[in-house]
C-alpha cells in the first residue's frame, strides 16, 4: 500500500523514464497550442523571405563563389544555425512559468531524477528546434537554395545545429531559473541571442565587419558553428581562408560541448536550490 | 510520542536578516490532520518547505516518516505529497494526464499510474472533467486536482500549503470534506492557513506560530481553554465603549480590548459568571447601560490576540500589511 512498496528505485532507468515524462508534458503542450506553433513558424519564413529579397541583391556580391552566387545558398546554413540558438528560448521561458506557478516545488517535492526537468526540457525543445529546421529547408529549397556537396553534408550540418541548439537550451534553463519572471526571461533571452546572431557570420561574411569587431565575430560560437555547417553544405570554398571543414566541425563540437558541460551541471544544480 | 510522523526539532532558518523560523519545534501525530496557523510572514510556509525537502534547514533536525530531511531528502520524497499554495497543475493537459505524470514520476509504471490517477479522480469528483484540458477548470477544481496530484503516489503524510485561499466558501466547504475523507484513509495532514475558522472546523490540532516559533499547541477547545475558558462580550454604545474600557481598567486586574469588528468590548473572564456580575457593577457604577451582556468560549482570534500580542485580523494592533490575516466570521 505505501508509496515505497510500489516505486521503482532511482537509478538510470528511472532518470531515462523521468526525463522521458518531462519531455512529453512539454511537447504535448507546444502540440495544443497551434497558435504558439504558427507565430513560431513565422519569424524563420520572414528572415528566409526578407534577407533573401531585401539585402540579399547587395550582400550577394561579397559572398565567396561557392554560393553559386545565391544569397539563399549562403544564407541558409546561417539561418540553421541561428534558429537553432532561438529555438532554445523556450526553456528559459518554461522554466521561470513553471516557477511562477509552483510547479518546480511539485516536481522537487517528487521521489525523481534530480535531473529530469531540465533534461526533459532541452530534450522537448530539441524536437522543436529540429521541426523550425525543416521549415527552414523547405522554405529555401521553395525560393532556391541548392546544397552544393551532398544530403550526407546537408544532415550532418542540420545534426551540428541541433547539437548547438541544444547546447544554448541548458544555458537558458539556467537563465530561466535565475531571471524567474517569466516576461524578463524573454527579453534577456532575445538581449543575449539577437545580438549574438548578428555579430556572426549568419548574414554577411564577418571580413566585411570593422577590426575591433571582426576579432569577436570571427571566434564566437555561431560564426564557428555557421561555418562548419556552410563547410558541410556548401564545401571548402564556402570557408574564410586557412579554414577547413573537418577543422571548424571539430572547433564547433567542442563549442557546443564546452557550452553544455559548463551551463548542463549549472541548471540542475540551480534547479535543485530553487523555491517559486 | 513513538506515533509521531513529524518530529521537527529547533528549526531554524534565516534569509538573509529576516529569521523566518526561530527554533521551532513541532510534533505530528499520525493519522492527524494538523494546522499551522499564524499571519503572513509567521514562517509557515518556510516550515513546510523544510519539510518537504525543498529547503534545508540552518540548524534544528527534522524527521518525516521516520527519515531525516537532511541526511535521506529523497527518503522523505517518497513518502510524502505537496500541494503548493498555487495549484501546479498544467493548463494544456487533461486532469487525467496532470495526475498520471505525477504518478509516474512517483516512480509507478504505466499501468499502475493510470490506476491510480482513475482512482483518485474518483475520490476527488473530477471524473467527468478529466478527460478536458485543465485550461477550462474553475479554480475550486484546480485545487482538487492539485490535491489528486499530490495524492497520487499515496504519501503517508501530506503537506497542504494555504489549500483554500482564494476559493469561494462553497468550494472550501468541499476541498474540507475531502481533506476529512482523506485521513480516514491514513494520511497524516499538515495544513497552512490564515483562515481561524479553517483551523477550527477542519483540524484535530492547532498549531499557532507567529515570528517563526511555536507560540501554542493544542486541540482548538484546548487553545481556547488556555487563555482563560471563557470571556465576557459586553455590547455598548460607540459613545460609551471609551468609558467602558477605561471604567473596567480601574479594576485593575483585567485586560479589556475591542473586539476585530470593532463591535464590543471583550475581556477574559477566568472567574467565568463572576467576571460578568463584577464587570456589569462597575458599568453601572460608571452609569453606562450595556446592551448587551454576555458569557461565552473565546473564538480563535481572540486565543490568537491573547497568544501573540495582537489580533489575527488586518484592524488589530497596527502590525502592518505583512501581519494581515483573512478576517472570519
Amino acid at each position: 500500500m505505501s508509496a515505497i512498496a510500489t516505486t521503482r528505485p532511482l537509478g538510470l532507468g528511472r532518470t531515462l523514464s523521468d526525463i522521458a515524462v518531462i519531455a512529453r508534458r512539454d511537447l504535448i503542450r507546444t502540440l495544443r497550442l497551434p497558435d504558439v506553433l504558427v507565430t513560431s513558424s513565422v519569424m524563420p519564413v520572414i528572415f528566409i523571405l526578407m534577407f533573401t529579397y531585401v539585402f540579399g541583391g547587395a550582400i550577394q556580391t561579397t559572398l565567396p563563389p561557392a554560393a553559386q552566387g545565391r544569397y539563399v545558398n549562403w544564407l541558409i546554413p546561417g539561418l540553421l544555425a541561428q534558429f537553432a540558438l532561438f529555438g532554445s528560448q523556450g526553456a528559459a521561458f518554461r522554466m521561470a512559468e513553471d516557477l511562477a506557478k509552483g510547479v518546480i516545488d511539485r516536481f522537487r517535492s517528487l521521489p525523481m531524477a534530480r535531473s529530469a526537468l531540465p533534461a526533459g526540457r532541452t530534450l522537448a525543445d530539441l524536437a522543436g528546434t529540429t521541426r523550425t529546421m525543416v521549415l527552414l529547408l523547405a522554405v529555401g529549397l521553395a525560393i532556391g537554395f541548392r546544397w552544393q556537396t551532398s544530403p550526407i553534408g546537408l544532415l550532418a550540418g542540420v545534426a551540428i545545429a541541433l547539437g548547438f541548439g541544444y547546447a544554448w537550451s541548458w544555458a537558458m534553463a539556467a537563465l530561466g531559473l535565475v531571471v524567474r519572471t517569466p516576461e524578463a526571461v524573454q527579453a534577456a533571452a532575445f538581449m543575449g541571442a539577437f545580438p549574438l546572431a548578428f555579430t556572426s557570420s549568419v548574414f554577411v561574411p564577418t571580413q566585411t565587419m570593422p577590426g575591433w569587431l571582426q576579432a569577436f565575430a570571427a571566434n564566437q560560437p555561431v560564426t564557428v558553428t555557421t561555418n562548419a555547417l556552410r563547410g558541410l553544405i556548401l564545401g571548402q570554398g564556402a570557408l574564410p581562408p586557412g579554414q577547413t571543414v573537418t577543422g571548424q566541425v571539430l572547433l564547433a563540437l567542442v563549442w557546443s560541448a564546452a557550452i553544455t558541460a559548463v551551463f548542463a551541471p549549472l541548471a540542475v544544480r540551480l534547479y535543485r536550490h530553487t523555491v517559486s | 510520542m513513538h506515533d509521531a510522523i513529524i518530529e521537527a526539532e529547533g528549526l531554524v532558518k534565516s534569509f538573509g536578516s529576516i529569521r523566518a523560523l526561530d527554533g521551532l519545534t513541532l510534533t505530528v501525530q499520525r493519522g492527524s490532520i494538523h494546522a499551522l496557523l499564524g499571519p503572513n510572514g509567521a514562517g509557515k510556509t518556510t516550515l513546510i518547505r523544510i519539510l518537504t525537502t525543498l529547503l534545508p534547514p540552518d540548524t534544528g533536525t527534522a524527521r518525516v516518516a521516520g527519515v531525516d530531511v537532511r541526511t535521506d531528502p529523497a527518503g522523505v520524497r517518497a513518502q510524502i505529497g505537496l500541494a503548493g499554495q498555487s495549484a501546479a497543475v498544467d493548463d494544456y493537459l487533461t486532469g487525467r494526464e496532470n495526475v498520471e505524470m505525477v504518478g509516474r514520476l512517483y516512480g509507478l509504471s504505466l499501468r499502475q499510474a493510470r490506476r491510480r490517477a482513475a482512482d483518485v479522480l474518483e475520490r476527488i469528483y473530477l471524473v467527468d472533467a478529466a478527460d478536458r484540458q485543465v485550461k477550462t477548470y474553475s479554480g475550486g477544481m484546480r485545487r482538487r486536482l492539485d490535491l489528486a496530484a499530490s495524492l497520487v503516489g499515496r504519501p503517508q503524510v501530506l503537506f497542504l500549503d494555504e489549500p483554500t485561499a482564494g476559493l469561494d466558501p462553497a468550494s472550501r466547504h468541499d476541498l474540507w470534506q475531502l481533506i476529512r475523507d482523506l485521513v480516514q484513509t491514513g494520511t497524516t495532514v499538515l495544513l497552512t492557513t490564515q483562515y481561524l475558522e479553517e483551523a477550527d472546523r477542519l483540524a484535530d490540532r492547532i498549531a499557532v506560530i507567529d515570528h517563526g516559533r511555536l507560540v501554542s499547541e493544542g486541540t482548538a477547545p484546548q487553545l481556547k481553554d488556555r487563555v482563560g475558558g471563557a470571556v465576557v462580550e459586553l455590547r455598548v454604545a460607540a459613545a460609551d465603549r471609551g468609558r467602558t474600557l477605561q471604567a473596567l481598567r480601574d479594576d485593575g486586574q483585567q485586560d479589556p480590548t475591542v473586539d476585530e469588528h470593532g463591535g464590543s468590548v471583550v475581556l477574559p473572564a477566568p472567574d467565568g459568571a463572576r467576571t460578568l456580575t463584577v464587570a456589569l457593577r462597575r458599568l453601572e457604577a460608571a452609569g453606562i447601560t450595556p446592551q448587551d451582556a454576555a458569557l461565552r468560549k473565546p473564538t480563535l482570534d481572540e486565543v490568537f490576540l491573547a497568544l501573540t500580542g495582537h489580533h489575527a485580523t488586518p484592524t488589530g494592533n497596527g502590525n502592518g500589511p505583512a501581519r494581515h490575516l483573512e478576517a472570519t466570521r
